[in-house]
Order: C-alpha cells, then sequence, then structure tokens
C-alpha cells in the first residue's frame, strides 16, 4: 500500500473531518486540481465546489464554500467556510436558497453591492444542487 | 424587635428571588456548555489560518498588502463586545472600563478614536462618558453568532481600513478562560502583525496559485473575520461564565440570607410565646 494523505477539513464552525485518504481532488481558483501522495507544498484557494476525496475504492463527494488548500508533507488542510458531506445536503434547503438568489438578482443592477453576494449565494445553491442530485 | 408578619414577607420576598437567581444560573450554564463547545470548534479554523497567514506574511514584503502596512498613529478604531443583559457580574464593566481608559490613554497619541460597539451594555455605559466617539451600535447579535456576522463586521472594519478612514483597529472583549474566569483582552486588529515562525519549520518553498500575492489578499481579511468571530465567540460564552457564577453567588448569598431570616423569626416566635405564658402565669397568680 502506498502512503496515504491526512485530510483536514474545518470550516469556522467546527472541524468537518479529519482522515486518511488515497486521493484528494479539489476546484482550485485556476481550475481542478488533484492531490496525490507525496505533492510539492503547495497554497491555493478554492472556488465554490465539489471536492472529492478517495479512500480506497470509497469515492466520498464534499460541496465546499470559498476557502484555501495547503498542502504539505502529505498533510493537506482545507480552511472553507462552510463544508457539507454530498449524502448530507438538504435539498429543500438548497433550493429555496436557489429562488431567494434568483428573485433577488431580479431586482438588482449589477452594479450594486448585494449583487455579487447574491450572485454566490446562487452558485453556492446551484452546486449543492448538482452534487446532491448526483451522488444520491 | 421586628414583628413577625413583616419577617415571614422578607423570607418569601427573598426565597423568591432565590429562585429566579437559580434558575438564571441554570440557563446560563446550559447556554455556556453550547457556547464553550462553540469556543473549541472554532479554534482549528483559526489557529489553521493563523498558521497559513504567519509563514506567507513571513515571506512577504511588510507592503505587498495595505492590510500589513502600519501607517502611523493617526485615526483609531476601537471595536468593544459587551452583552445585550446585565447581572453577570463585571462582564460588561470590565470591558467598558478598560475601553474608556484606552480611549483616555491614547487621546494624545491619535488624532481621533473612534468606537464600535457590539452589545447594547457598551452603549449605555459609553454614550454617558464625555470624549467617547459612538460611531455605530449593533444589538442584539450575541443570542446567534453566525459566521456570516462576523463576516459583515469584519468586512466593515477592513473596508474602512483600506479605505483610510483609520490607521488602526483594535478589539477589546472578554476572552474566554474558563467557566469562572474570564479576562478583558485588547488585541490589536489591524494592521496585522502577524507572529514570528521560525523559519526552519518550512523547510519546501511553496506553490501558489494562483500567486502568492493574490493568496495573501484573500487571506487577510479572512483573519479579520476570522479574529472577530473567534472573540464574538469568546465573549458570548465569557458572558454566560460570568452570568453563571455571579447567579451562583447570589443564589448562595440569598440561602444564607434565608438562614438569619429564619433564625430571627424563630427567635422572635419564642419571645411572643414566653411573653404569651408569663401574661397567663401572672394572671393566674393575680386571681388567687
Amino acid at each position: 500500500m502506498a502512503e496515504k494523505l491526512k485530510l483536514e477539513m474545518v470550516t469556522p464552525h467546527k472541524l468537518v473531518l479529519s482522515e486518511e485518504v488515497d486521493e484528494i481532488t479539489a476546484p482550485g481558483a485556476i481550475g481542478e486540481f488533484g492531490v496525490l501522495p507525496g505533492h510539492t507544498p503547495m497554497l491555493t484557494t478554492l472556488k465554490v465546489g465539489e471536492l472529492t476525496y478517495r479512500q480506497g475504492n470509497q469515492v466520498k463527494h464534499v460541496a465546499v464554500n470559498w476557502g484555501y488548500v495547503e498542502v504539505e508533507d502529505d498533510n493537506v488542510t482545507v480552511l472553507v467556510e462552510t463544508a457539507e458531506m454530498a449524502d448530507k445536503i438538504d435539498l429543500e434547503r438548497a433550493r429555496a436558497a436557489l429562488s431567494r438568489a434568483e428573485n433577488a438578482l431580479k431586482t438588482l443592477s449589477p452594479d450594486d453591492k448585494q449583487f455579487k453576494i447574491m450572485e454566490a449565494a446562487l452558485t453556492r445553491a446551484l452546486m449543492r444542487i448538482q452534487i446532491a442530485t448526483r451522488h444520491s | 424587635m421586628a414583628n413577625l408578619k413583616d419577617i415571614k414577607k422578607r423570607i418569601s420576598s427573598v426565597k423568591s428571588t432565590q429562585q429566579i437567581t437559580k434558575a438564571m444560573k441554570m440557563v446560563a450554564a446550559a447556554k455556556l456548555r453550547r457556547a464553550q463547545d462553540a469556543v473549541v470548534a472554532a479554534r482549528p479554523y483559526a489557529d489553521k489560518l493563523h498558521d497559513m497567514l504567519s509563514s506567507l506574511a513571513l515571506r512577504e514584503d511588510a507592503n505587498a498588502h495595505p492590510l500589513l502596512q502600519n501607517r502611523g498613529t493617526g485615526r483609531a478604531l476601537v471595536v468593544l463586545m459587551t452583552a445585550d443583559r446585565g447581572l453577570c457580574g463585571g462582564f460588561n464593566a470590565n470591558v467598558n472600563k478598560m475601553t474608556e481608559r484606552f480611549v483616555r490613554d491614547n487621546a494624545e497619541g491619535y488624532e481621533l478614536i473612534d468606537i464600535l460597539i457590539i452589545g447594547r451594555k457598551g452603549k449605555e455605559y459609553l454614550k454617558r462618558r464625555d470624549g467617547m466617539n459612538i460611531i455605530k451600535v449593533h444589538e442584539n447579535i450575541a443570542g446567534s453568532i453566525n459566521y456570516a456576522t462576523a463576516a459583515l463586521i469584519g468586512a466593515e472594519v477592513v473596508e474602512k481600513y483600506v479605505s483610510g478612514d483609520y490607521d488602526a483597529v483594535y478589539l477589546v472583549f472578554n476572552a474566554f478562560q474558563s467557566a469562572i474566569s474570564q479576562e478583558a483582552t485588547l488585541v490589536k486588529l489591524l494592521p496585522v502583525t502577524p507572529k514570528e515562525v521560525e523559519e526552519s519549520v518550512h523547510v519546501a518553498e511553496y506553490l501558489y496559485e494562483p500567486s502568492r500575492g493574490e493568496v495573501l489578499k484573500q487571506l487577510l481579511p479572512k483573519h479579520i473575520e476570522v479574529q472577530i468571530f473567534r472573540a464574538l465567540l469568546e465573549s458570548v460564552a465569557s458572558e454566560h461564565g460570568a452570568r453563571m457564577s455571579s447567579m451562583d453567588s447570589a443564589s448562595k448569598n440569598a440561602s444564607e440570607m434565608i438562614g438569619k431570616l429564619t433564625l430571627q423569626y424563630n427567635r422572635a416566635r419564642q419571645a411572643a410565646i414566653t411573653k404569651e405564658l408569663m401574661e397567663i402565669i401572672s394572671g393566674a397568680e393575680a386571681i388567687k
């Protein structure tokens, strides 16, 4: 068995997971990237998206919000504002958030301060719905 | 000698006060546990972020980002965190006095010191003092702290700093040490002064995506948000801890008081009985 990666995922509210994994795929700011054991030290920002990790034959998916990933000596630290396992996403809530964001965007102009916030909310909700429906 | 009925009335009033303080203590204890868990849960994130920031800023020029620049002493902002409610011992008074003292002590060092208050008690105290410029008050957020609230306040502070409204930002709050001890703390929030880390810890050169400057630019405001979030959580946990211990001692005082009053009541009762007996006996004697 090859070496393993130690994955730690932390949000401001709690330590989401801390596990030994074989492979990680994450949505980086300039494109998706994969991490395998022996990766060079790296620090990157994440965008809203889906983070996938593999333990043996098991593949798990997590919906992550905007954050950071640090890779150092096979320790992967993921700092995100929110993280939800694919099987724990509340579809109802995500849909509600989606329609809320859509309605808000209709009334706002792109120059508004609120516009960017709602746009981000929209992306987040869409991503959660996508991930939840794809993996359930 | 106080009359029997009066003493009885007092005993029952002290008893009902005790019931209230006991209930408040229980509520505070339950809330404290939750708040304490939140503080503990937020720690890894704050620590990790801090590590990242330190290792980044160490290799970065101090002028790489406005939040790192030390612009000297111009205008300062103090962010004060208090509770919305009282009855929690010295909790509010400690931070309020600390803020007042800080403003007075540094009045000459800075052109101007403004205060941003979180919590009703801070407003009530400082608005009655001279020379306190309160620019904004956030009330009723301590009950439901989430990251978004902290992020909003953080963004506000960062914006004011970057736009040059302020040249330094301080944070005054009660640091949570344990359920029974809190410490009023003043920390410098901006400009960010990264803690020195040993260079030898980071042997390898990092790969940065998109670029080091870009990462730093996003990391710094985040750092402020997290600091505020953490301070808010600590403040809330401290508040419940302070309330729990002050209500505990209030309940204890009440039992003591009840004990004293009961003793007094019994003495008065006995005296009354003795007096009555004497009267009967002397009456009987007179008849003979």
